[in-house]
């Protein structure tokens, strides 16, 4: 058997559960139009117009997301060398201490820039 | 063999130059005896090789020096080397030796002058590119120093280029030496094509293969080059109007050195000319028409500086002629090349006194009398004279006399003519010469009161006098025991061929005193009585046309110039409908396309990014079809 | 038991100590006071890249070494090009140092008051610095890079960093901003073809390694679909990073909205690593597949440099001019690389060193001319430049004259190198095309020295600033090299020649 077929399915019903979805919540979903269902959010804070007197961008979620998905990042990479690190031995703490130190000054920049500050 | 000094020859005067043009007016105080010392300095590394050279057997007295490689691309490959030997070692200490008095000179000549420092500057860069020009060993090599040489002479003719005639004689000499350029590029294309080297020993070496007729294209060429740098027919006219030129200019570049450089090309070229027999036949028409014409313009100036260059120009006539003359007239070519240079720009040196003791004045109808007042330039001016016209021992005799001979024992009827030729300019030498000669410093004076003649300081007698010891005693100890053509020998490929000679020696030399003595008889007979201060206008037409440089400047503007510009005319009247048409078409086009692609670029990055979609459909189609 | 991984540190020194200097940079930008952070920031990033520049000096005659795990090759060519890459560099963050260049404060609203306060602080955005250097070691690790993963993040660590980079201008921020809004969204679609392309290719050999993916090549049948449209989508990843047509709309809007010194920086610098990497797919992994890319390689440089030079006839603004000039130069460099010779290589290198030069010189000059409200870009106002400002007008049209290939510059012996491989490996239609399209350029490099020259001065209000010494440094050394390697190339090309030999 050709070892792609399994990859075209999962493709398939992938794609299938797409189609379905839409055609289903097209079909069965209430629709009930409100101000709020024509926000770009359902909930949280309107993107535009921006805050008051001009300031800076509401980016703030968009900066916690990314910091989160940063040190999320680092934890996946802990992993896999939790699970091996006694194989890896000397070479393995060293690289994985620069790894950290690397995130965490990125770190100390958002901190010391104020990053972490929700004013 | 190598050597490790001849690069200082030239970088020493070169980096002089160039630290005196940056300096600037700082360097005003020591400038030109700083660039006296440095030219002094490659007159004697010069000295210093020509002796190690002695002690060499002939055949390997010739070194090189490789510098860097120049250009390499593909198969052509042009090394920047030097190569010194027994010819270009003449020229240069020629160059380095007349260089450096002259450098004397003009410390006193120029001492007046707010920019003699730039006078120096330049001085020195023209040693430096006339070195390069005798010491390249290639063509390429040769023609960086040609072009060097062009433009030190056209900087130092229009030095005082506060006069605009004097920025037009610049002019003047550039363009003509231009057109002579050109003939020196194409001779190098050619030669590239042929042998696919430029160097002279690659030539050589390949020269007998090569066909005839691309021999004489080169020849041709070269012969053309050599025209406009030495001031040959027929584009002899710019030298007299480089008389603009403060005078130690004149001596240097336009009488001892520069005006030489297409008779050492043609020497140098030997191998060339030997084989294409038609191109040698020019070079010795052009000699022969050079030396009269020159001759004859010489008869009827009466700026004593534009007197000497017209006899330059036959001079150098003779030098073409005999290096025309093939195997045995190389040597007596440039044996005439280094007596000339120290006559003649001794006799310059001589006119540049006279004329800083008389207030610049340059017309020797106004002069008469100054013998006495000036003794020492007489006597060295006097000795220059007696070398050109050919007394013997005089420097001139031996060198001439020689060429006269080969040129009458040349083959055939061809001999009769050109040794005529040479005779007779020998006999109007004698007397146009006497004419300077008793004009300038005999009779009854006729200055102005203004005028206070006196003696110019040693500074400026002193380096006419060493160039008069050299009129007088270079021609022997160049021809005794004929040193100077086995000297050179291994150069020019000269061996002693032994031909039915038409009249021997003796009576070569007694036709040609005889007619020396014509010359200076009829001069003498001509102007011992009084001689008017202005030029009488009643004369008969020849006269007429010989003061007008036998119509060379009237010919060249009706047969050139006028054409030309109605050429010009005509041309660009094509060039603006035809062409530019043309030419306006494709640029349309373009325009046109690029404003069509430009409507792509419309700022949307949706856009942008389809394109790029399309872009990645469109490589894969292609790679699809070009695939099956 | 398995081995520990080897990296060899000291192959890695030049990528490690460029990386290390941003680390650095970055702490600094966290703790030093504000006040100090523009010089510390330049004299850290001079430095490191000096340093680092050392380290691959130390290196040199490596011609074939590999690092961390094969992942990174060190050859010959990848010592040229990252010795050329530090260089360019090096003058490009002199030109850079020069901050005000920059905006004081990225993330105020454009016009906000918040602006004007920043401004009036003497605000700076140092974090330039930093992000120069991980730039400059993402395009060092990319000519390098020995397989596709490796290849990949380093693509993405030279391209991240150029994103923000554009959007730093002072002035005219909101099309800067723009700029660098457009240059992410295309590098993203363009990496995201690039990533495609490795995955086929990792169907068609399975193997990400450059060597495992040439073993299939020779061993397979070239015509497998995988491997064409892996080559295809890889080589569009490559090709939109140099701005060949069509994948070039980003060039002309990203190089006028970008911060001028940065404009140079990309445009000299990215060429290098990007055709770096270019060469080496080509040249190791694909060469027997050449039958497949050659021919539509070929169209794309015929594409590029009749597009690049046609449409830069019509620019108004200098800067935009430059950016359609540097698409044509991209497609006189595909004639070096679609030549598959030594000699292409070789031309290729000299080449890139070459404009990399004149680059950094070009716009390092149009930082200078300035009104009051900053750079003016439009040519219309550079008229009469000539008589004003005369040596850096003089050294403009030096730099003009490198990129339209007149002789005793730099450009026309890349040109004459890289069009004389093109002719020896046959591809004789791609060289006419490449000497027209030379002829259609000179017309609009000539066209600004006239206006400098010979155009009526508009007595305009713009002026030449007197540049920063290491400004002038910047320029004027660009300017000597370009002189240098017009008159006397043959060192370099000697050195080019030695080196130029991939290994695989």
């Amino acid at each position: 058997m050709n070892p792609y077929i399994p990859i075209l399915v999962i493709g398939a019903f992938g794609f299938g559960f797409g189609v379905f979805s839409i055609v289903a919540a097209a079909l069965t979903g209430p629709k009930r139009y409100n101000r709020a269902k024509a926000a770009a959010y359902e909930c949280g804070i309107e993107p535009s117009p921006q805050a008051q007197g001009g300031g800076r961008f509401p980016v703030k979620y968009f900066l916690t997301a990314m910091l989160f998905i940063i040190f999320d990042i680092e934890i996946v990479f802990l992993y896999p060398w939790a699970v091996s690190f006694d194989q890896l031995g000397l070479f393995g703490l060293v690289e994985m201490v620069l790894f950290i130190g690397t995130v965490f000054v990125a770190y100390a920049y958002v901190w010391r820039r104020g990053g972490l500050e929700w004013d | 063999m190598t050597s490790n000094n001849l690069v200082y020859l030239i970088a020493l005067p070169l980096f002089s130059s160039g630290f005196l043009m940056m300096l600037g007016r700082r360097a005003d105080k020591w400038g030109h005896i700083f660039a006296t010392l440095i030219s002094a300095s490659a007159f004697g590394i010069g000295a210093f090789e020509f002796l190690q050279m002695l002690a060499r057997p002939s055949e390997s007295r010739a070194v090189t020096q490789k510098l860097f490689s120049w250009i390499s691309v593909g198969t052509f490959q042009v090394d920047a080397s030097l190569l010194l030997d027994q010819l270009s070692i003449s020229f240069v200490l020629l160059i380095t030796g007349v260089g450096t008095l002259i450098h004397i000179y003009s410390i006193a000549y120029m001492s007046h002058d707010l920019d003699r420092r730039r006078f120096f500057a330049f001085l020195n860069f023209f040693i430096a590119a006339m070195l390069l020009l005798v010491l390249g060993d290639s063509y390429l090599n040769l023609y960086v120093g040609w072009e060097g040489v062009g433009l030190a002479s056209y900087l130092l003719i229009g030095f005082w280029n506060q006069k605009p005639e004097y920025a037009t004689a610049a002019k003047k000499a550039f363009i003509a030496n231009r057109v002579g350029d050109v003939g020196l590029s194409l001779a190098i294309m050619i030669a590239f094509a042929t042998f696919g080297t430029v160097s002279f020993a690659g030539v050589e070496e390949k020269v007998s293969g090569a066909s005839t007729a691309a021999l004489t294209g080169i020849g041709l060429m070269l012969l053309l080059a050599a025209t406009g740098k030495s001031a040959q027919f027929p584009l002899q006219s710019w030298l007299g109007d480089a008389m603009a030129g403060p005078t130690p200019v004149s001596a240097l570049i336009h009488a001892a050195t520069m005006v030489t450089a297409g008779v050492y090309l043609i020497t140098r070229s030997n191998f060339i000319f030997d084989n294409a027999p038609t191109a040698q036949l020019c070079v010795v028409i052009i000699g022969a028409i050079t030396l009269m014409f020159g001759a004859l313009i010489g008869t009827a100036k009466d700026d004593i500086k534009k007197a000497l260059a017209a006899s330059t120009m036959s001079q150098i006539g003779y030098m073409i002629l005999a290096t025309g003359l093939g195997p045995v007239g190389y040597a007596f070519a440039i044996m005439h090349l280094l007596t000339h240079g120290f006559f003649k720009a001794g006799m310059f040196l001589g006119a540049g006194s006279v004329m800083h003791g008389m207030d610049d004045e340059v017309n020797m109808r106004k002069y008469g009398g100054l013998g006495k007042l000036m003794p020492i330039t007489a006597i060295t001016f006097g000795l220059g004279y007696l070398a050109i016209i050919g007394v013997p021992p005089f420097a001139g005799f031996y060198s001439k006399d020689k060429i006269i001979e080969t040129a009458f024992n040349s083959e055939g009827i061809k001999g009769l003519f050109i040794g005529g030729a040479a005779l007779l300019g020998a006999l109007v030498t004698a007397f146009y010469m006497t004419r300077v000669i008793i004009l300038t410093f005999t009779g009854a004076k006729r200055w102005d009161e203004k005028a206070h003649p006196h003696e110019s300081p040693f500074l400026m007698w002193g380096p006419m006098a060493i160039l008069a010891i050299g009129s007088v005693a270079s021609g022997f100890l160049l021809s005794s025991g004929n040193r100077f053509v086995s000297w050179l020998a291994p150069v020019v490929n000269s061996h002693e061929v032994e031909h039915a000679e038409r009249f021997q020696p003796v009576v070569v030399t007694t036709m040609a005193l005889v007619a020396v003595l014509i010359g200076v008889a009829i001069a003498i007979a001509k102007y011992r009585s009084d001689v008017p201060r202005v030029a009488p206008t009643n004369v008969n037409i020849f006269t007429k046309i010989a003061r007008r440089d036998l119509l060379q400047d009237d010919f060249n503007e009706a047969v050139l110039m006028r054409p030309g510009q109605a050429l010009t005319n005509f041309l660009v009247a094509t060039d603006e409908r035809a062409i530019d048409g043309a030419v306006r078409t494709v640029g349309a086009v373009v325009i046109g396309s690029s404003k069509g692609i430009r409507k792509t670029q419309n700022g949307f990055v949706r856009s942008y990014a389809l394109l790029i979609l399309f872009g990645a459909f469109a490589l894969l189609a292609t790679i699809w079809v070009v695939t099956l | 038991m398995s081995d520990t991984p080897v990296l060899q540190y000291s192959f890695l020194a030049p990528i490690l100590i460029v990386l290390g200097g941003a680390v650095i940079g970055v702490l600094l930008e966290a703790f030093a006071a504000a006040k100090r952070r523009a010089v510390l920031q330049l004299t850290l990033t001079l430095g490191t890249l000096f340093i680092a520049f050392l380290s691959l000096l130390r290196i040199r005659n490596l011609t074939s070494a590999k690092a961390a795990m094969g992942s990174v090759m060190i050859d010959g060519p990848t010592i040229l090009m990252q010795g050329t890459i530090l260089l360019i560099a090096f003058f490009a963050v002199m030109i850079i140092g020069d901050v005000d260049n920059f905006t004081a404060q990225a993330s105020a609203v454009p016009g906000s008051d918040e602006e004007k306060s920043a401004l009036q602080a003497g605000r700076q955005q140092t974090e330039i610095f930093p992000l120069t250097l991980f730039a400059v070691a993402g395009m060092l690790l990319f000519p390098a890079a020995n397989d596709l993963v490796t290849l990949f993040v380093a693509l993405e660590v030279l391209s991240l960093p150029l994103y923000l980079m554009a959007g730093l201008s002072r002035h005219r921020r909101l099309f800067s901003q723009e700029a660098a809004l457009k240059y992410f969204l295309l590098g993203a679609y363009a990496s995201a073809f690039f990533l495609f392309g490795a995955a086929f290719l990792y169907g068609f050999s399975y193997s990400v390694t450059l060597s495992g993916i040439h073993a299939a090549v020779i061993g397979g049948t070239a015509n497998n679909i995988f491997l064409l449209i892996g080559l295809t989508f890889i080589s569009l990843g490559l090709l939109f990073k140099v701005g060949a047509v069509p994948f070039h709309a980003w060039t002309p809007d990203v190089y006028q909205g970008a911060p001028t010194p940065i404009t140079g920086f990309m445009a000299a610098a990215t060429k290098v690593a990007a055709f770096g990497a270019m060469l080496r797919i080509y040249y190791v992994t694909f060469a027997e597949a050449n039958w497949n890319w050659r021919p539509i390689l070929t169209v794309i440089a015929i594409a590029t440099m009749l597009v690049g030079s046609i449409v830069a006839i019509t620019q108004r603004d200098i800067k935009r001019m430059l950016a359609y000039s540097s698409i044509a130069h991209a497609g006189f460099l595909f004639t070096g690389v679609i030549a598959l010779n030594k000699a292409g290589l070789a031309a290729t290198l000299f080449y890139l060193l070459a404009y990399g030069f004149a680059t950094i010189g070009a716009f390092g000059v149009i930082t200078l001319v300035r009104d009051s409200s900053g750079e003016i870009t439009d040519l219309n106002r550079w008229a009469g430049l000539g008589r004003r400002s005369p040596k850096i007008a003089a050294l403009f049209s030096f730099f003009l004259f490198a990129f339209a290939g007149i002789p005793l510059t730099s450009g026309f012996i890349g040109k004459f190198a890289i069009f004389t491989a093109a002719y020896e490996s046959g591809n004789i239609g791609v060289v006419v095309v490449g000497v027209l399209s030379s002829a259609i350029a000179a017309f609009f490099y000539i066209r600004v020295i006239v206006m400098m020259y010979f155009a009526d001065d508009n007595g305009d209000s713009l002026t030449v600033v007197i540049p920063s010494p290491l400004t002038s440094i910047a320029i004027w050394v660009s300017g000597g090299v370009t002189l240098v390697l017009g008159v006397y190339p043959t060192p370099v090309l000697n050195a080019i020649n030695t080196l130029a030999t991939f290994i695989r």
